[in-house]
């Protein structure tokens, strides 16, 4: 079993144990590079994070603001033809706190992982492989369809698992709370329904 | 085009290092993660995400009661609300990552995820384009901004005192539905 682990776990394989035994014992004393912290933890992290975020900026940590500026300064930028004169009528996209949170977002993973030699570089997860198969096309192909409908539900929500999950719940917003039953209850029957023959636990 | 002063975006790019940080540490970026929370085979999102609200709803209400926040709920309109939670739900599962946690996948070096980042800008492209008739749809059944405070007319605590509770039961879950065993 301990040998299929990393199999299963859709990490490759360790090239030389003696080394992974020695970069175990620094993680030991160093945690900065232990690889997963508790969720206990990091929600703590997370909870005070989006305090300080009140507190300093006035602003809920969100995410997918940032992804609907872009894309109305795109947009905007191609010129008119687009029937959206409206939306700019009532928004107007900048290059805000958000939009840099989205790059810091990129670069702290980046550095964790880097710092805990934990980039993982799949291009096919693990659980969708053993359900869909190996083909990358394919998960491209779902990992694209997937996030456009994501968010433009977020969009039409205004809000996430970050923006209504934890900062609209943390406020007590009624709209967040029957925001996060609706994406949960679909989630969760959308996920039964798609690993639905691979019922069995840690597979 | 517009931008916030350079004092904010830095304060911005700070929020999101550490966020994305502890995003990659709990490894709630992980496929397996959201997928297997989804499927009932982990806890680990759902226990991060309720014990963050918890800790974050004590400390912003406390600051708010003192007056030194002010609190910006997002509003209630039931169109947008619940028909975005509908797509964004069955988006997420079909993607394996939710917006934040895409972000900390590619920081992983995750191609797929790379891809999913696409399809989030091309996502928030169509609902720009389509907003000017899509609109009205979302002003159905418009509640305002209300929290649940405002709207018993109660103090906030006995919610937020809920919410911690939860954060406390959710620890029956880890033995419920205990994470895969870590391979180091």
């Amino acid at each position: 079993m301990d040998t299929q682990e990393h199999v299963l776990r859709g990490e490759s394989a360790p090239k030389d144990p003696l080394h992974r035994e020695d970069i175990r014992e620094r993680r030991m004393t160093n945690p900065l590079r232990l690889r997963s912290w508790n969720p206990y933890l990091v929600g703590v992290g997370i909870g005070v994070l989006s305090w300080i975020a009140f507190a300093t900026a006035a602003h809920p940590i969100g995410v997918t603001t940032a992804f609907e500026h872009t894309a109305a300064l795109i947009i905007g930028g191609l010129g008119a033809g687009w029937p959206s004169d409206g939306y700019f009528a009532d928004h107007s996209p900048k290059i805000g706190w958000e939009w840099t949170l989205v790059m810091g977002v990129f670069l702290g993973s980046f550095l964790s992982a880097r710092l805990g030699d934990d980039r993982t570089k799949t291009s096919v997860p693990r659980l969708w492989a053993i359900r869909f198969g190996e083909s990358r096309a394919k998960r491209f192909a779902a990992a694209f369809l997937g996030a456009a409908l994501m968010l433009f539900g977020a969009r039409l929500a205004s809000g996430c698992t970050s923006g209504h999950g934890i900062s609209g719940n943390l406020q007590l917003a009624l709209s967040s709370l029957v925001f996060t039953a609706a994406f949960g209850l679909v989630g969760i029957v959308t996920a039964l329904w798609m690993y639905r023959r691979k019922g069995a636990r840690h597979v | 085009m517009k931008r916030d002063g350079v004092g904010k975006l830095a304060l911005g790019f700070a929020t999101g290092l550490a966020f994305g940080w502890l995003l990659e540490r709990s490894r709630a970026c992980r496929h397996e993660a959201m997928a297997g929370q989804l499927r009932g085979d982990d806890s680990r999102v759902a226990r991060l995400m309720i014990t963050a609200s918890a800790v974050g709803s004590v400390a912003t209400l406390a600051l708010h009661q003192a007056g030194r926040v002010e609190l910006s709920p997002k509003p209630l309109r039931l169109g947008g609300v619940v028909g975005g939670g509908l797509l964004f739900g069955a988006g997420m599962s079909l993607l394996g990552h939710c917006p934040g946690t895409s972000l900390a996948a590619v920081g992983e070096g995750n191609v797929d995820a790379f891809f999913g980042v696409l399809g989030m800008l091309a996502g928030a492209g169509a609902f720009v384009v389509t907003h000017d008739r899509i609109e009205p749809l979302l002003r159905r059944g418009d509640f305002g901004a209300p929290t649940l405070p405002e709207l018993t007319h109660a103090p906030a605590w006995p919610f937020t005192s809920l919410l911690a509770a939860a954060a406390v039961g959710s620890t029956r879950l880890e033995r419920a539905a205990p994470p895969m065993p870590e391979v180091s």
